[in-house]
């Protein structure tokens, strides 16, 4: 047997200049012998670091064994077991943070890429798995809210347990932040489709253009169902509160990649308009600005500029994101902040910005950015997008006041994801305010359990 | 997929549908409004709801050919079908704490007056109401509203029906009365800002309808933003109604105007197309 290969194997992409013509997917993945050999780099240590750096606990060594002897199946059963979105997770989770970080091999050739290898696995699932055998219903029924990553765990978990789901979407097509939010070339939509697809196949029902509190309102859902799960999303972007910001031109990011992502304005067939700036000025530095500079290179701009407060190693974004978007030229200007934003004829041509530098870190360890004098300078734009995170939304909790929520507006739950009100559940970026896929998956799985324990107290099995 | 239960034409280039919408009639409330999608390459365009029937399952709007969408509406006929319908959105209407109010519409501004027009009426105190178009021809709802509205005033810019003059001409007359404590106003942003100019000397509460483009219509995007008192507020989820004396309408009449150019290119493109 050949010996083990030492040095990690990086995922394979496509090359920029090829790239930033299209919005194909830009990581290519491995072919089964690389992902073989690259499993078999894991060490499977008995005290497996990676697991406690997974939100949702995957049996990284063991679908890694199964992976390295080529039974990709049975690597598929070990990962689904615990992360319903294989696929989604391996393109998406931000694994040098997470199981990546805590790999023994980090400092031997560099760290298993578990990230490449649970993609992998999850597309093989999606091509070759057999159809889900029916569950024997149990004679429940839960209603799930929003059809994110948060909401489409929590509906897997209680359809694989035997009970009816119904997910209610306010928006025309599921998927949630998968669909509107994460583009085509970071995540293609047909696998968002496929894992729906094999959902509903479960018998998992899907309401589209169902805005939960108003279409259905929440009273009416607890009279229906045993149970609900709000997983609704984070909502409100955040604006910077600086003159020019309503001018034309300016966008969100959620509107940006909304308009691009789910309502397809990147095609000329589409009915939705937006504006394909030539200079184009993204303000944060996260994985959200990594996709709107990104889309903006796609869209056919002669420059992107990414604008942060802060430092290179202090950038929120996927390392991998940020890679990819210095590859496809987008410019980072850090240390600087943006001032007001001019414009002209009611739209917006500039941003006066001020260069920013780093105190030394306070007694926490956090350094603050502050400006740094006469030193202001105008960045050229005509698209401006603003990617600093969301507000809790006020929909729900306006129309449905009764179950409890922070003063800010995220609703509080208990270890076990339950509000206020016993019946319901909540989980995902609506209780955290803006995290990660994973994450909300996570919470989308610890509801999804305690919902089934609620039912067994309640039911002779 | 939603029928099109019924459609007529009430003026040139604007038009009637009922919608078969039963979950939007049922938690429909006057004042708020929804989104639709004409097929499945559309865009997502708010339309305020004009009229529900929760016991029929209908849903009532109005629609003025402005743009890309609102052309493609027009082609469609009862019996066909929307992609999508979605709501009832936006925080309802409630003037319930005002003694007297006016109620005020410019051209397709009588579809939303006219829910509060019935609701006013339906609650046994009904209201003055302004309706005013360029033409007589644009004049919409003028039997419904003289059932439902205490007076009913009319006027045409052009002189062509009824009297020659703007909304704001009768309403200063009104509110140099003194007997109404509140204005609510819709139609186009120019007309609600003469409005809320109008009467912000006579010290009356003002309620206008903000019409802003939308993508989502849930809080998500911040398409549909406005300055309300220097304060940026949402028209989907704070809205659609606020302040008018607060409401900065330069911005919010620049805002929508934003895609003006590409809206003429997809225009153009669809003129071919039916061209053939």
């Amino acid at each position: 047997m050949a010996s083990i290969q030492k040095e990690r194997n990086e995922i394979p992409a496509l090359p920029p200049g090829e790239r930033v013509k299209s919005f194909a997917e830009v990581a290519l993945g491995f072919d089964a012998d690389t992902a073989r050999a690259e499993a078999a780099r894991c060490l499977n240590c008995k005290t497996a670091p990676c697991k406690g750096g997974c939100p949702v606990g995957v049996s990284i060594p063991e679908f890694l064994a199964k992976l390295k002897d080529g039974d990709f199946t049975e690597a598929g059963k070990i990962v689904k077991a615990t992360n319903n979105l294989p696929s989604v997770c391996g393109r998406v989770c931000p694994q040098e943070n997470q199981c990546e970080k805590l790999c023994v091999r980090a400092r031997a050739g560099g760290a298993v890429a578990i990230g490449a290898c649970e993609r992998f696995v999850g597309d093989y699932m999606l091509k070759n798995a057999p159809p889900a055998k029916k569950v024997k219903p149990i004679g429940k029924r839960a209603a799930v809210i929003g059809s994110g990553p948060a909401g489409l765990t929590a509906a897997a978990e209680l359809a694989n347990a035997g009970v009816s789901v119904t997910v209610f979407e306010a928006f025309h097509r599921p998927g949630g932040v998968l669909v509107y939010g994460i583009p085509e070339f970071r995540l293609p939509k047909s696998l968002v489709k496929a894992e729906i697809d094999a959902l509903t196949a479960r018998g998992v029902a899907v309401e589209c253009n169902a805005v939960a509190g108003r279409t259905v309102t929440i009273d009416e859902l607890k009279a229906e169902y045993d149970a609900i799960f709000i997983g609704t999303g984070a909502g409100l972007p955040v604006f910077l509160n600086i003159e020019g910001e309503n001018l034309n031109g300016v966008y969100s990011a959620n509107e940006y990649l909304t308009r691009v992502n789910l309502m397809d304005a990147y095609k000329p067939s589409s009915a939705t308009p937006v504006r394909r700036g030539k200079r184009v000025a993204v303000i944060g530095a996260g994985n959200v600005a990594m996709d709107a500079a990104r889309t903006a290179v796609r869209m056919g701009a002669e420059k992107v500029t990414v604008i942060y407060r802060r430092g290179r190693e202090e950038m929120p974004a996927r390392a991998e994101e940020i890679r990819h978007a210095e590859e496809e030229g987008v410019v980072f200007e850090l240390l600087c902040a943006p001032l007001k934003m001019t414009g002209e004829n009611g739209s917006v041509t500039g941003l006066k910005c001020v260069r920013m530098r780093l105190t030394e870190p306070d007694a926490t360890g956090r350094k603050t950015p502050v400006p740094v004098a006469n030193s202001d300078f105008t960045i050229d734009a005509d698209v401006v997008i603003v990617a600093l995170g969301t507000a809790p939304n006020p929909l729900l909790t306006d129309a449905y006041p009764a179950i409890a929520a922070t003063k800010k507006g995220t609703l509080i739950v208990d270890a076990n994801m339950r509000t206020s009100d016993p019946k319901i559940y909540a989980g995902g970026d609506a209780v955290t305010g803006a995290a990660t896929v994973i994450l909300a998956m996570g919470a989308g799985r610890t509801a999804g359990r305690a919902i089934l324990e609620s039912f067994k107290k309640t039911v002779c099995l | 997929m939603n029928k099109i239960i019924a459609k007529r034409t009430l003026a040139p280039s604007v038009n009637e549908y009922v919608i078969d919408a039963p979950a939007v009639a049922r938690h429909a409330l006057a004042g708020q409004f929804v989104i639709l999608r004409v097929d499945a390459e559309g865009e997502r365009v708010p339309f305020t709801i004009c009229d529900f029937d929760p016991r029929a399952g209908s849903v009532t709007i109005l629609v003025q050919e402005v743009g890309y969408t609102t052309k493609r509406l027009a082609g469609l006929n009862a019996g066909e079908y929307l992609a999508d319908f979605a709501g009832p959105l936006g925080r309802p209407t409630d003037l319930s704490e005002f003694k007297s109010a006016v109620l005020v519409g410019g051209g397709i501004g009588a579809a939303v007056v006219y829910p509060q027009a019935k609701r006013l009426f339906g609650e046994g105190r009904p209201a003055d109401v302004i309706i005013g178009a360029r033409a007589k021809e644009l004049i919409m709802y003028e039997t419904e509203l003289k059932t439902l509205a205490k007076n009913l005033y009319l006027t045409t810019d052009d002189g062509s029906y009824a009297r020659k003059g703007f909304v704001t001409d009768v309403l200063k007359e009104l509110l140099e009365r003194g007997d109404h404590d509140c204005v609510f106003a819709v139609g186009p942003m120019p007309m609600m800002r003469a409005v809320a100019n109008l009467t912000r000397g006579y010290n009356v509460r003002t309620v206008v309808s903000m019409n802003s483009t939308m993508v989502d219509g849930t809080g998500m995007c911040g398409c549909c933003r406005v300055s309300v008192g220097g304060e940026v507020k949402y028209a989907c989820v704070h809205g659609p109604e606020f302040d008018g004396h607060l409401i900065d309408f330069d911005e919010a009449i620049n805002r929508s105007r934003a895609y003006r150019d590409i809206e003429s290119e997809h225009l153009c493109r669809l003129t071919n197309a039916v061209r053939g």
